[in-house]
């Protein structure tokens, strides 16, 4: 009796260990992430900073030199005004998110996800194996990205971007900047979950995560731009010079920040940094500060 | 031993074997020696044009009905590997014509497989077209150092035909104009020398693979005798070392180079270029070096070049020395991007912005040229 179960038992075994290989070596259970989504925003994502506010980033000391020199005029030069956001970002935007996908029309295979905002270019995501281009290819504002199922959640590897703000008040990543993302499906819920890796102006990989809600009755409008001449001359880029840029000044009154700490870097990613802080300040600041807003 | 239990041996052995395998398969491969980059890497821009990146540099090649048309031979170390990627390229895109529908029935453009021009134009296919004319954006080792072979192998008409291809650069991009100025030694052979050269701001040669191709001549930037190259129908502009996408701009301060010339060179860049939507693709533009560009590129690199510029006036102003311009890390938010030139360091591209600011010459002049 025993002799047979023994026998059943490794039966089993291989016929367990063949099928568990064959399922590995297919594809596995896909997750459909298609559709329109809205994001659910929340205090952690509200995505409209001070200037000066790069707290939580974890800029390195020539992240934050750039972005302290940033200034927000520069948004009126042609080239910004109609720059779209790029993929280290605009998942934590406030507009709809649609997913469509493209199906392999032989295979039924879904070839590529096709992630779009209100104000996005096209920023295909590839899931049937290409090769990545040579690092001499054009970057783009959504990058060259190529997925991988791990398990249901689908693994997303982005390169070739370009150069693009983290926070919309400087902070930037370069154009050798990396994301991996994750989309994970529960039900009617997307998490989006994104870690941007940048040789030059983050320290540290830059982790963050936004959520979706599926919703039936969401679109995607178009949006057309046209660039005008606003003013600024050719030659005349704005910008600040180091230690002249008036408006960090009112970021450390906000929050009771030390002249000397900077606001951003990733000291001030982790609690320790709170202790830096001075608390009586900080009320002060925040009603002086939203007084001006 | 029983059967049964031999039977159970050996199917645990075959479980084992099988677990094995699994994870072999499961384990990363062992990766084979990493092959060396490529020599010549080629990449397809729009219309005629590609862009071929060798030693470093970026070399353009318009390739059609008329032949080969390049800009710039790259550095002498990788000619003949340049020059044979060209070839081959021009074979490929001129010669090796397949056809392109299958021929069921009677159609017109329909390439019989009985036909005499099929096995023509597949098994036998014509000669590659020949490199007709080189282009050189500026007078640099790096990017004319296959003008003679280049030249050589190729064929084109001045007047009459002859056995090597026509080389034009803006007349001050001269080598031996160079040379006496910097009484150097080493001379510029003579097959490397321009045969053709162009005075003024621009420059039209004839349509060539069916599209305009007009040079620029953007003064005192680079260096004197810089020119951009706009293949017009395909929508491309070649920068040469006004834009490097690699590293900091090389000021050829010596050879009448500005900082102020290389914003006005970005700025016209930008007002030539067009956007294809959200300051995305469009017109693209390729650097002297490093990765292919669009106007979003061109407008940080410009607002890189204005803001150090606006930085080293400032410390100027201030009285500042040359050294303690050096020392005060004026370009500390760029060095990790373009700083990475071992032979061109952010000193030496500070101290090109510096003594440009403080030279009164030729530097100075502002680009007239009107897209």
């Amino acid at each position: 009796m025993l002799k047979t179960h023994f026998v059943r038992l490794a039966a089993i075994l291989i016929v367990a260990s063949f099928c568990a290989r064959e399922a590995a070596a297919q594809a596995p259970v896909q997750t459909d992430f298609s559709g329109e989504w809205v994001v659910v925003r929340s205090q952690d994502n509200s995505e409209n900073p001070w200037v000066g506010d790069w707290f939580g980033l974890p800029l390195s000391a020539a992240g934050l030199a750039r972005a302290e020199a940033w200034d927000a005029a520069l948004l009126s030069l042609p080239e910004y005004q109609c720059q779209p956001h790029g993929w280290a970002y605009i998942y934590r935007g406030p507009t709809q998110l649609r997913i469509s996908k493209d199906v392999d029309p032989s295979s039924r295979e879904v070839v590529a996800y096709q992630p779009e905002w209100h104000q996005t270019a096209n920023m295909p995501v590839y899931l049937d194996g290409r090769p990545s281009p040579i690092e001499e290819a054009a970057h783009s504002w959504g990058g060259f990205s190529t997925a991988t199922w791990e398990g249901d959640i689908l693994r997303i590897e982005t390169s070739h971007l370009k150069e693009d703000y983290i926070r919309r008040n400087g902070a930037m990543a370069s154009d050798e900047a990396t994301v991996t993302s994750w989309w994970i499906r529960r039900g009617d819920i997307l998490t989006w979950i994104s870690i941007v890796h940048d040789p030059n102006y983050l320290s540290e990989p830059l982790v963050r995560s936004s959520e979706y809600r599926l919703n039936v009755n969401s679109l995607v409008p178009p949006h057309p731009c046209t660039s005008v001449y606003e003013g600024l001359e050719k030659d005349h880029v704005p910008h600040h010079l180091a230690g002249e840029n008036p408006f960090l000044k009112d970021i450390r009154a906000r929050y009771g920040v030390p002249a000397e700490q900077a606001t951003g870097g990733p000291e001030t990613m982790y609690p320790e940094f709170q202790k830096k802080l001075h608390e009586a300040e900080w009320s002060m600041g925040t009603k002086s500060a939203l007084r001006g807003r | 031993m029983k059967p049964s239990f031999r039977l159970a041996t050996v199917l645990l052995g075959a479980v084992s074997l099988s677990h094995l395998v699994a994870q072999t398969v499961a384990q990363p491969a062992v990766q084979p020696a990493k092959l060396a980059d490529p020599p010549v890497k080629i990449l397809p821009i729009k219309g005629n044009i590609w862009m071929l990146v060798a030693g470093g540099s970026n070399i353009v090649a318009s390739i059609g009905k008329d032949g080969i048309l390049v800009v710039n031979t790259g550095p002498v170390a990788v000619t003949d590997k340049l020059l044979a990627a060209v070839q081959e390229l021009s074979r490929r895109v001129t010669a090796a014509q397949m056809p392109q529908q299958v021929c069921v029935g009677v159609g017109p453009s329909c390439a019989w497989w009985s036909s005499s021009t099929f096995t023509a134009t597949t098994a036998a296919p014509p000669a590659a077209k020949p490199i007709v004319g080189i282009i050189n954006t500026s007078l640099d080792a790096d990017h004319v150092g296959g003008n003679a072979a280049f030249s050589r192998a190729g064929r084109s008409h001045v007047g009459i035909a002859v056995d090597s291809a026509w080389i034009i650069a803006h007349e001050n991009a001269n080598p031996v104009l160079r040379e006496e100025r910097q009484k150097s030694a080493v001379k510029t052979p003579s097959a490397a020398l321009p045969t053709e050269t162009y005075s003024g701001a621009k420059f039209k040669l004839n349509h060539f693979n069916g599209e305009a191709v007009v040079l620029w001549h953007m003064p005192a930037a680079h260096s004197d005798g810089d020119t951009i190259v706009q293949f017009v129908a395909s929508d491309v502009l070649v920068a040469g070392d006004i834009f490097d996408m690699a590293s900091y701009p090389v000021i050829d301060v010596a050879n009448g180079g500005s900082i102020q010339g290389m914003i006005d060179g970005m700025n016209w860049l930008l007002d030539t270029a067009v956007v294809e939507h959200m300051m995305e693709g469009g017109t693209m533009v390729v650097p002297g070096h490093g990765r292919l560009a669009d106007s979003a590129d061109l407008a940080y690199y410009r607002d890189m070049l204005t803001i150090v510029r606006d930085r080293v006036r400032g410390a100027v102003k201030k009285g500042m020395t040359l050294e303690q311009v050096k020392a005060a890390k004026l370009t500390i938010d760029y060095d990790g991007r373009f700083g990475r030139n071992p032979v061109y360091t952010p000193a030496l591209f500070i101290e090109g912005v510096y003594r440009s600011l403080n030279t009164n010459s030729v530097n100075s002049k502002k680009v007239d040229s009107k897209p």
